[in-house]
């Protein structure tokens, strides 16, 4: 209890920071890629027929009821057995990327969904082409409406990107475990890692709300 | 592709991870069954008027939800310590589940709540129900039916986040996939059953609800 509170040196602020840094990369490549790949699927699953749809469907089920831990350790033993292991920066980005995508497709699915028959049945009576409709109706309607759930997900990406540490990638959460079994002062560091992630986590979650009781959604 | 699956000794072991199964679906049923008791609690205190509750509440609330699972089951199994208090892995992770179990559940139990128009109580009382009535009657089952779907996601990723248990050593389901790959060194197949097992879990726990929410709701959800 003597201990509680001290001050950890200089030194370790710098590892604390490289460990911020490596925590935001991940997660905006995961977000970036995710909300990409997530946004075609969502797109394709919402146009396409029952067969293709049935498939993308299920890929996408696996990847959303297989724990990210679980993905995380299968993918980059797979990788390493194959011969060639990834780099822990480059396989945590693909696992957690394939993952928040499978989240995406879904929030982008329910919003293209949501844009109602008839405003597209409008639009081609109004001599819009097909591409136009989805351009200029689906598009922008949807998108908007999906805008509170879409930062749902990446705020749920920073806090899983903490999961990259199984692999050796030393994001936030990793670095921490480096200094707690140096300097032996869990509470201290972990209270840290925590404000971190609720100063990145809290404003942005309010916000959504904000933009969802605004939107009346 | 020069890896040579070997299952053999994945099925040998088979009974021990089945076990590892059956540990994390009690771990998970037991955190969402505490969870729920708090969040009812927290909820209550959150809609309450009297300020030290409710502050208590929101801060619960707002750390469950802005921090990730991994940090919270650090700090019941490392940041505790600083306290004297050594937690088992078991014990650890069922805090932190039961911990962000409540603090979503509780925003869940809210929404629910206030989702109903605050007149249906002052109709059924003008109807002469009793307080109790009312909520058995018409309150209750309105905001069950809202609050189920949510309850049921809850309940599938607390089943997820114990294999976080992995971390500390606990012997859940991944834990035991690790234990075992360790002594073996068939690392994939073991995973690759582990994640099956997962599926398969998961399938079944939301096959299972929707089985129920037909002849809770009579297909009105």
């Amino acid at each position: 209890m003597n201990s509680l509170f001290t001050p950890l040196s200089w030194s370790d602020s710098g590892l604390i920071l490289t460990g911020i840094w490596n925590t935001i990369i991940i997660s905006v490549v995961a977000i970036v890629v995710g909300t990409v790949l997530g946004l075609i699927i969502g797109f394709a699953r919402s146009e396409s027929n029952k067969v293709v749809n049935a498939l993308f469907g299920s890929v996408l089920d696996v990847l959303r009821s297989v724990p990210l831990i679980i993905q995380l350790i299968l993918f980059s033993t797979f990788v390493g057995a194959m011969g060639s292991p990834l780099a822990p920066f480059v396989a945590g980005s693909i696992v957690l990327s394939l993952y928040t995508m499978a989240f995406m497709s879904e929030v982008f699915r329910g919003g293209f969904e949501s844009v109602s028959p008839s405003m597209q049945t409008a639009a081609r009576s109004l001599g819009m082409t097909k591409w136009q409709t989805i351009y200029h109706i689906r598009l922008p309607i949807g998108l908007r409406a999906v805008f509170p759930s879409w930062l749902g997900v990446s705020l749920s990406v920073i806090k899983d990107s903490a999961l990259v540490s199984v692999i050796g990638y030393m994001e936030l959460l990793r670095t921490s475990e480096q200094l707690i079994s140096r300097t032996q002062q869990p509470l201290e560091i972990l209270i840290g890692v925590g404000i971190f992630y609720f100063i990145i986590s809290y404003p942005l979650s309010h916000y959504g709300r904000y933009v969802e009781r605004k939107m009346a959604i | 592709m020069d890896y040579e699956f070997h299952w053999n000794i994945v099925f040998q072991n088979m009974p021990e991870l089945l076990n590892g199964a059956f540990v994390t679906l009690h771990v998970s049923v037991l955190a969402m069954f505490l969870g729920v008791v708090i969040a009812i609690l927290l909820a209550i205190a959150k809609m309450n008027d009297s300020k030290p509750f409710c502050y208590v509440a929101t801060v619960w609330v707002e750390i469950a939800r802005n921090t990730p699972a991994l940090f919270q089951i650090y700090m019941a199994y490392f940041g505790l310590g600083a306290f004297g208090i050594h937690l088992s892995p078991y014990v650890a992770v069922l805090s932190a589940l039961v911990f962000i179990n409540a603090g979503y559940l509780t925003e869940t139990f809210r929404g629910g709540f206030q989702s109903i128009p605050a007149t249906q109580y002052s109709a059924s009382k003008s109807l002469g129900m009793t307080s109790i009535q009312a909520y058995r009657y018409i309150i209750l089952p309105q905001m069950l039916r809202r609050i189920y779907h949510p309850m049921t996601n809850q309940f599938v990723w607390s089943i997820l986040m114990s294999s976080l248990g992995i971390l500390v050593g606990m012997s859940e389901l991944s834990g035991t996939t690790q234990r075992l790959q360790s002594l073996s060194f068939r690392t994939l197949e073991f995973f690759i059953v582990a994640a099956v097992m997962y599926f398969v879990i998961t399938k079944l726990v939301l096959f299972t609800s929707s089985l129920l929410a037909r002849r809770l709701f009579k297909g009105e959800i």
